[in-house]
């Protein structure tokens, strides 16, 4: 546990603001403590097997967090942005997407890419820095990583507006941070989206930071409650709740497809690990903090509930870790023998149509490249 | 005399503090500055010296940092803002291309924007996309912007109190992988002016012009062709507006040939302007086209494929070679 150096005096305005365990306005259906609970506006019916495919998931992406982590330490990766703490807000979404959904990520979305069945080394690729991503956007359902906040945002909303002009029954969900929400950008994605009607659900990690800034610095009312300005529902979700989040996105993506347009839904979480492996968190929070967020762990609650209802025995869990094992095994040799492309191939895909001066160039940068061949240099 | 051994990302620090103690009306602005220190580190402290109204950790959002830059301007402060990496000064363009570059002309010199806007810019550190990106050139073309790009820790140190005393606008802009080369600073000197170029390296058979992250490259060309027998002079241009070519016409009139080398994108750019005037000026010494060396016309590529992206050494002299053999 990271302990705060000496010369911090006291948080940062709004940082130590307390985060209440329990809120009225908070959609949750699992406590903390894994005992189930109804809520009005949300029932919903999981079976066992999907309850245990949903633990499984949540353990899935923590080890490969954790393996990717270990990665970047090793050199192996060139940055990491943890998901750890936010599993449960990103399998939960992840799952209440249909096939034909189409959801548009920040770049810390391990989680979704994963339930939409992204081949996790296709992520590591681009944060070794081999490529941008090495999936299709398309096929998977799920964007390419957008780094500059919060473009994904405006783009999410047109490909809504698409798919109401083809008259498709498919919805799209908009990923971003409660550091985001501060942009022009996600203001203007809500106006649009709540002008046109149009099918896309704006799903808000409110993990509490956005680097160093708390959520304070970027909003005095409840995320959530700014939709009730743009004119769609705002919904305050447990992040750290699987159940509510799936049960809560599932609804909120229900109305998108059924022409009721936007929701905001504020999926309330915390990141549990630094901003990035470049970050040092010491020097902007409280170890209390983390403690308490501890208490609220996404996978113990879900374990504890499997466990007292009788859904899983020691021989699942068991498998569950192994398999989670399996994955990081596979991830960890998979990164490391990952080559970048040629270098000449940064020319090939600039322009859909090649340009002359380009093609020139490129040739310029191979006849370059070749007067380095057989001259003993690498 | 007091002499220090200061990193360019130290002597940037110590110099935001001395325009801090010298003007109570410097205002830092940016994301993550003040608790964080940023995330170079480059604020670290300043927060804590000069409490939360000075050293402003924003809302995530680079229009706000800019536009409301102006407001605090036109209320007599100076803001010093900070852009966290250069792929994010975009929605911030608007803001400065229409805005700030324009309050002292359509006021006709009625209100002036003394707003330095820092930006660690370039490549080279293995970052990911939007985090290596050299955009000088979108600057240097709009009227009533200056942009500086320091390549140094003297430099760095004086450079930004003068940026922060200009009444002009500038665009500061810090080779992000130099932020830990160490140089000594004498922080009673009398500084040079922001606003010139400076021949760090003289020579005789070439002129190479750099600035910001390319400077040291250009050093080190220099170095490896002096054991070829081959004389280099480097130029330091440090400002890109008002550019300074006079000891850049001074030296190619008597090489007879120059190479500009910078990390951003060559079609357009800094280049392309500074070929044109120096071909102006020494039309009639020249033995050579005056040639380029940059990055390639791509997006800026993936961190394992940089060192093929960024002109080095190797590409600096393959370009000498070819002024030379012309
Ligand atoms: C336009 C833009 N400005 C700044 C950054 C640098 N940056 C990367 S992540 C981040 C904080 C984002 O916070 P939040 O939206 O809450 O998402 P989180 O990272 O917490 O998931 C910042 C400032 C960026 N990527 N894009």
């Amino acid at each position: 546990m990271p302990t705060l150096p000496r010369e911090v005096a006291g948080p940062v305005p709004g940082a130590g603001a307390p985060h209440p365990p329990r809120q009225p306005d908070l959609v949750q259906l699992l406590t903390p403590e894994g005992r189930r609970v109804e809520h009005p506006g949300y029932a919903i019916d999981v079976s066992p097997d999907e309850l245990r495919g949903l633990y499984r998931d949540l353990v899935l992406v923590r080890r490969w967090d954790t393996e990717a982590t270990a990665l970047q330490r090793q050199g192996e990766l060139g940055l990491w942005a943890s998901l750890l703490g936010q599993e449960a807000a990103q399998v939960g979404a992840g799952h209440a997407l249909a096939a034909g959904d189409m959801a548009f990520p920040t770049y810390r979305e391990h989680g979704v890419a994963w339930v939409r069945g992204v081949d996790p080394l296709h992520v590591m690729s681009l944060f070794r820095g081999v490529d941008n991503g090495g999936w299709d956007p398309v096929a998977t359902g799920f964007h390419l990583y957008t780094i500059v906040i919060p473009a994904q945002t405006l783009h999410a909303t047109g490909y809504a507006m698409g798919v109401q002009r083809d008259g498709a029954e498919s919805a799209v969900l908009a990923f971003f941070g409660d550091g985001a929400s501060s942009q022009g950008e996600v203001n203007e994605a809500m106006i649009w989206a709540a002008s046109f009607a149009a099918p896309v659900v704006f799903f808000c990690q409110n993990n509490q930071y956005a680097i160093s800034a708390p959520t304070e610095r970027q909003s005095r009312v409840p995320l959530y409650q700014r939709a009730a300005g743009f004119g769609f529902p705002g919904v305050r979700v447990d992040g750290n709740d699987v159940l509510a989040v799936l049960a809560v996105t599932r609804a909120a993506l229900a109305a998108a497809r059924e022409g009721q347009g936007p929701t905001l839904v504020e999926a309330f979480t915390y990141r549990m690990g630094a901003h990035t492996t470049s970050d040092d968190p010491t020097r902007y929070r409280l170890a209390d903090e983390l403690e308490e967020w501890a208490l609220r762990d996404p996978i113990v609650r879900l374990r504890l509930h499997l466990a007292e209802e009788g859904l899983a025995d020691e021989a699942f869990l068991a498998g569950v870790d192994a398999e989670a094992d399996d994955l990081a095994a596979r991830i960890r040799s998979g990164t490391i023998s990952m080559e970048p492309p040629p270098a000449v191939s940064m020319f090939d895909a600039v322009y859909a149509e090649q340009t002359a001066p380009l093609a020139a160039q490129r040739a310029e940068f191979e006849a370059y490249r070749s007067t380095f061949e057989g001259a003993g240099q690498e | 005399m007091s002499t220090e051994t200061l990193t360019m990302g130290k002597a940037l620090n110590l110099g935001l503090r001395r325009a801090m103690e010298d003007d109570a009306k410097v205002v830092l602005m940016g994301e993550d500055i003040g608790r964080l220190g940023g995330v170079f580190r480059i604020t670290d402290g300043l927060q804590k010296d000069f409490g939360e109204a000075r050293v402003v950790d924003t809302p995530l959002s680079e229009a706000g940092i800019i536009g409301t830059a102006v407001g605090l301007a036109m209320r007599g402060y100076r803001p010093v803002c900070e852009i966290q990496f250069d792929g994010f000064v975009f929605p911030a363009f608007n803001q400065l291309v229409t805005q700030v570059a324009k309050m002292h002309a359509r006021t006709r010199g009625r209100l002036s924007m003394p707003v330095v806007v820092r930006i660690p810019f370039g490549g080279g550190i293995g970052a990911v996309e939007h985090h290596s990106e050299s955009p000088e050139a979108y600057f240097a073309h709009t009227p009533g912007l200056k942009v500086v790009a320091v390549s140094n820790p003297v430099d760095a140190y004086w450079g930004i109190q003068q940026a922060i005393a200009a009444p002009d606008p500038v665009i500061f802009l810090e080779p992000k992988r130099r932020y830990w080369e160490k140089a000594e600073v004498d922080l009673d000197a009398t500084p040079e002016p922001l606003f010139g170029s400076r021949v760090v390296r003289r020579g005789d058979d070439v002129t190479v012009l750099a600035y910001g992250p390319m400077v040291k490259t250009a050093l080190q060309a220099a170095e490896a062709a002096a054991e070829e027998g081959r004389s280099l002079e480097v130029v330091d241009l440090r400002t890109l507006s008002p550019l300074d070519l006079d000891p850049v016409v001074a030296s190619v009139r008597r090489t007879g040939r120059c190479v500009v080398v910078h990390e951003a994108q060559v079609t357009l750019g800094m280049g392309a302007e500074i070929a044109a005037r120096v071909t102006e000026a020494c039309f009639h010494s020249l033995e050579a086209p005056v040639l380029r060396v940059g990055g390639w016309d791509v997006p800026y590529p993936p961190a394992r494929m940089e060192e093929e992206y960024l002109p080095d050494l190797d590409r600096v002299l393959d370009a000498v070679d070819r002024a030379m053999a012309f």
